[in-house]
């Protein structure tokens, strides 16, 4: 395929000339190759951004637990420093720290804003734990906690971590798919376009024939011409979508999640992979249509 | 050159002709002479491998028609020149482009076969009308064009139906003289036509052989021709 799509850039003025010029069917390609691109750039970008978001928690999560401890106020920080006594001593675990006041009254600041009097309220204290890369025993832990700090409550954020990865996944595969949907829905508009043109010219290719034409001579006149439109309208479409992915808010300035949506570093080279791609499934396309229809000739 | 073998012919039931049997040899003249309808098209069809027969053995060139696959089928006609009576022109390219098609689809180098096309549109008369589009061609030259385009790749055998079809007396004995001079050069000519006069004429500069379908059958046709 390396060898035609070489080929076909390097040009073949004989079979280019025998077939008139376009009519419907190449604004058509052109239109759909580009659209296509277009939204394989945002599936792309959508791909690439969920698999970085499903790395991140992955990584930034999988390491870290809470203990979670609630003690009546005169125990509170007894319970809190024998948990941090255990948790010192427990092999597996790299960091145990109790977390600030200043720090959990950032916590609650989404919900009931920074002038909460924490001080006040009956809040647990928060332990935030930093494990080895050969993780700890959490059962173990478990039962130890339970026997000598009774308010102890360990998360490893395994419960909820799972699920929010698995999402991101999800989400990662969708844009797989929909790249792999978007290439099939092409192919097939440009296989339909590449018949109704080779429909249109079957006295040319008639003619063809009668004077020593092989099927490879005329299929290759109208694979050359699908090819090149496609690239043509695959390239614009991708630099629409590119723009479009980079207009987007930016993660920094926003801070939301879907504003992370987008491409980074080399990952920007990713979409030119589009216009070639796009070129290859239309020299495919053209050629199934091609050989279908001259199959049917004499 | 083409040797059929019993071969019969059916379409849509009905059979167009059996049992026919005849070798043209190389360097031959022959006239196909019959009725409409009678299978003259369907003939010379068969002869470049357009159509099949639906029985019997039919040979091109020491070549087994049927069993050869479509790119055989397409070297086949690089050596046959054939002239259709609706000429069948790509209407988009220039006349010399036209003419020049064989060599463009056989992967030819047409600029070191700039002189011989000249040449050969001189030969036919339509130099000066090298650069018109087909549909802007008379009657008598487009069958002069398509004349040329049959015999620009030279070769072996040339089939033409009703060349004269569309054109007056002066042009049909043009056209005939040009086929009578490819013959002299050696090429096999078989031209289909129901015009008795033209048969004449050329019997008067070259000795043709007359076939004639008639009830399905091919016969050598008599003297009264």
């Amino acid at each position: 395929m390396l060898a035609q799509m070489r080929d076909i850039l390097r040009g073949d003025a004989p079979s280019d000339r025998v077939v008139p010029p376009a009519g419907f069917t190449a604004q058509l390609t052109l239109f759909a190759s580009g659209a296509m691109a277009f939204l394989a750039v945002f599936a792309l970008a959508l791909s690439l951004a969920a698999g970085r978001i499903a790395d991140r928690w992955s990584e930034e999560l999988a390491r870290s637990a809470t203990l979670r401890i609630s003690a009546p106020a005169e125990q509170m920080a007894l319970q809190t420093d024998a948990a941090l006594r255990i948790l010192r001593q427990t092999p597996g675990v790299a960091e145990a720290r109790a977390l600030t006041r200043e720090e959990k009254a950032a916590l609650l600041a989404p919900w009931f804003g920074s002038d909460l009097p924490i001080d006040t309220l009956p809040i647990p204290q928060l332990i935030e734990v930093i494990e080895t890369a050969d993780g700890y025993d959490a059962r173990g832990l478990r039962l130890r906690l339970g026997a000598e700090v009774p308010g102890a409550v360990l998360d490893d954020h395994g419960r909820w971590r799972r699920p929010l990865v698995e999402a991101a996944e999800s989400l990662r595969r969708l844009g797989l798919v929909s790249i792999l949907l978007i290439a099939g829905a092409m192919a097939a508009m440009i296989t339909l376009a590449a018949s109704a043109a080779l429909a249109a010219n079957a006295q040319v290719i008639e003619v063809l024939r009668l004077v020593g034409a092989r099927d490879s001579f005329i299929a290759s006149a109208f694979i050359r011409r699908f090819t090149l439109r496609a690239l043509l309208g695959a390239t614009v479409g991708t630099v629409l979508g590119v723009a479009g992915v980079a207009l987007l808010p930016d993660a920094s300035e926003a801070g939301g999640f879907l504003t992370g949506l987008g491409f980074r570093g080399a990952g920007w080279l990713w979409p030119l992979v589009i216009p070639p791609m796009a070129a290859g499934v239309a020299l495919l396309a053209t050629g199934y249509a091609a050989r279908r229809m001259l199959r049917g000739l004499t | 050159m083409i040797d059929l073998d019993n071969i019969s012919y059916s379409y849509g039931g009905g059979e167009l002709f059996s049992d026919v049997s005849v070798r043209l040899t190389a360097g031959s003249f022959h006239f196909l002479t019959g009725p409409s309808g009678s299978g003259k098209t369907t003939f010379l069809k068969l002869c470049y491998g357009a159509l099949l027969p639906t029985a019997g053995r039919l040979r091109v060139f020491d070549m087994d028609v049927p069993a050869l696959d479509r790119d055989g089928v397409a070297l086949m006609r690089r050596r046959v020149g054939v002239v259709h009576q609706d000429c069948r022109f790509l209407d988009h390219i220039p006349v010399a482009d036209n003419v020049a098609l064989p060599l463009m689809v056989s992967g030819m180098n047409l600029s070191q076969e700039q002189s011989n096309l000249a040449e050969l549109l001189t030969w036919v008369g339509l130099s000066d009308r090298a650069g018109a589009l087909p549909p802007e061609l008379s009657g008598g030259e487009r069958q002069r064009a398509a004349l040329a385009r049959a015999v620009v790749m030279s070769p072996d055998l040339i089939l033409a139906d009703e060349p004269t079809g569309n054109v007056d007396w002066d042009m049909s004995q043009r056209l005939l003289r040009l086929l009578v001079e490819l013959n002299r050069m050696g090429k096999t000519v078989l031209i289909a036509t129901h015009d008795l006069q033209l048969i004449r004429a050329a019997k008067a500069q070259v000795q043709a052989r007359v076939l004639r379908i008639s009830n399905r059958r091919l016969q050598l046709a008599g003297a009264d021709l």
